[in-house]
């Protein structure tokens, strides 16, 4: 493996994990960014 | 989290842990990389925010299904035909991505079983695959003395719908919170097994781990080209976008109807961002690691290079598999990985046409259930009996799930940046978000994403669809053309593409039916309010 692949392979994965990991904790710390997805059973179909 | 995961698991699916890898190895990863993160950057992202806000904006005003949003924003009577394209994309690609599925469970079984290990032979697993899905004649696939894929692709496609039957937060939602977490910690088993593996034939000592991640990673393998050089590669570029394209599940419509359950109050920036993240992750972080490395340390270069999606996942790395200690443990945990990534994705294929069918026709759960599920196994059929050489599935992927998800992508961006307007599409997308999205990207949503989405499009076209040689300036159309037109046109393609029609056409009657209905209803609003009733 040359240093251009460790360079890519690092700055990739790298990368994508960082922001991931930034990603899920700010979900976390915000607690439940989406309340309730609303079930099929909730749409408004219009009728009387 | 729900949605997130939800959102993140139709994301997450086999083209993050087999085409990725095979793609980033074949065009020189550094190269590739680089033009894969602008995509994500300047195509992958952007269009995930506006599908995500276009359905909520669509979903406050009480429309979930892909006609239905198109109808609400468009408000011309042709924005809900455009909406059809968000309806039989996602069916339709699940006619034929269940059958990969049922492969999926099918190894995961056979692993576990002991069935797959085969020797060290490659053709004898090549061999196992084309006999198990059918690929050496049509017909193959329904006799049940032959092979056993039939059993699979039942308990997937019941699996599949008792989910959706349970509805979104019950069915979709509970599946995806512990399916993709699991999928994760198998993927996590799988990598720790690969950059454990050393050197394990000592007299190849040139198969190991770090040529094996070299062979991934290293940035010059385009036959010594320097970066720059790569990167006026056109195919690069066509590549490494369309793999971030349809990776991130983009322009099929479902974000849209997933979205559309939302509420004012729920961040959709750092949802989108998650998701989108989440599937990076899987892709970059895990597949990128385990595949190809995988691969090259038990076959070299040479078993890994020209093997496309479906060769390096059902006939290399099966053998990979075999030759390592425990092979039923980390054979079954591979392919139960790509079985559950398959799962989450599949799942949220038939969620834009329950949606439909259940607010567009006003029927009730088991109705829809029931109709959608006859509509996609006689496709699935279509698809499973037409097994050689894969003609039905492989013309259904290029036209659906390439071409039209193109054409829908294009639409949704358009319809973001320029018919709803950037302003209003700015403010849509920031209610309830925590996080401000740098104001650069107005101007990369409205020109650049526009533009570079159309220019990918066409590239695809020039190259993909017509065949065209740069070298000799010539055009040579491509086996889906030919398959179509022509003296030695192929009788299966085109009945592939009946399908499709057919498709069409079932889903342009009913959305008629449909934009009559919420015509009614949005008649009899107004006729309500301009009474000084309720509407």
């Amino acid at each position: 493996m040359t240093w251009g692949g460790w360079l890519t392979m690092t700055l990739s994965v790298g990368l994508v994990s960082t922001l991931f990991a930034w990603s899920v904790y700010r979900v976390l710390k915000k607690g439940n960014p989406i309340e309730k997805l609303h079930g099929i059973e909730d749409i408004d179909k219009g009728e009387d | 989290m729900g949605v997130i995961l939800a959102v993140a698991g139709s994301a997450v699916g086999l083209g993050n842990f087999l085409r990725f890898p095979g793609l980033a190895a074949q065009y020189g990863s550094g190269a590739f990389m680089i033009a894969y993160f602008i995509s994500f950057l300047l195509l992958g992202i952007p269009i995930c925010w506006a599908e995500w806000t276009l359905g909520r904006v669509a979903g406050q005003k009480g429309f979930r299904s892909s006609p239905g949003i198109f109808y609400v924003l468009i408000r011309h009577p042709i924005g809900k035909y455009l909406g059809v394209l968000g309806t039989i994309i996602p069916l339709t690609i699940y006619m034929y991505y269940v059958y990969i599925e049922a492969w999926c469970l099918g190894y995961a079984w056979y692993s576990l079983t002991g069935k797959l290990s085969l020797g060290a032979n490659v053709a004898a697993y090549g061999d196992f695959w084309a006999r198990f899905v059918g690929a050496t004649e049509n017909g193959l696939t329904i006799s049940p003395d032959t092979n056993q894929v039939l059993v699979f692709l039942i308990i997937v496609f019941a699996l599949n719908f008792f989910i959706i039957y349970r509805g979104l937060s019950k069915g979709i939602e509970a599946f995806c919170k512990w399916g993709m977490p699991a999928l994760i910690i198998l993927a996590l088993v799988v990598l720790v097994r690969v950059l454990t593996l050393g050197t394990p034939d000592i007299t190849k000592p040139d198969q190991n781990l770090l040529n094996g991640l070299g062979f991934m990673w290293n940035p010059s393998k385009m036959g010594g080209q320097s970066i720059m050089q790569q990167l006026a590669n056109p195919q690069l570029w066509l590549a490494a976008a369309g793999q971030i394209f349809f990776s991130l599940s983009v322009g099929l419509g479902v974000i849209l109807t997933y979205a559309s359950y939302l509420t004012e109050k729920d961040d959709i920036v750092l949802s989108g961002l998650t998701a989108s993240s989440t599937n990076e992750f899987c892709e970059v972080g895990l597949g990128g690691m385990i595949t190809v490395p995988a691969a090259f340390i038990f076959l070299g270069a040479a078993g890994v290079v020209g093997q496309g999606t479906f060769g390096l996942g059902f006939k290399v790395l099966p053998l990979v598999f075999s030759n390592m200690p425990a092979p039923w443990l980390f054979g079954f945990a591979w392919f139960f990985l790509l079985f559950l990534a398959a799962v989450t994705s599949s799942l949220s294929m038939l969620q834009p046409g329950i949606a439909f069918l259940e607010e567009g026709l006003g029927l009730n759960r088991k109705q829809s259930v029931s109709l959608l599920g006859l509509l996609t196994a006689i496709g699935c059929l279509f698809v499973v009996y037409f097994s050689k050489d894969l003609k039905a599935l492989d013309t259904l992927d290029f036209w659906v799930g390439t071409f039209l998800v193109f054409v829908l992508a294009t639409i949704t961006i358009v319809l973001f940046g320029w018919v709803m307007g950037i302003e209003k599409g700015w403010n849509e997308v920031h209610k309830g978000s925590a996080l401000r999205i740098p104001s650069i990207y107005k101007f990369i949503i409205k020109y650049v994403c526009s533009i570079y989405l159309v220019s990918i499009f066409l590239l695809w076209i020039f190259f993909n669809v017509l065949g065209w040689n740069p070298s000799s300036h010539e055009f040579k159309p491509t086996g889906y053309i030919t398959d179509l037109i022509g003296q030695n046109f192929n009788p299966v393609a085109r009945l592939s593409l009946g399908v499709i029609a057919m498709m069409l056409i079932f889903f342009v009657i009913t959305t008629a039916a449909a934009g009559r209905r919420w015509d009614l209803i949005s008649n009899r609003s107004k006729s309500n309010l301009s009474k000084g009733g309720s509407p």
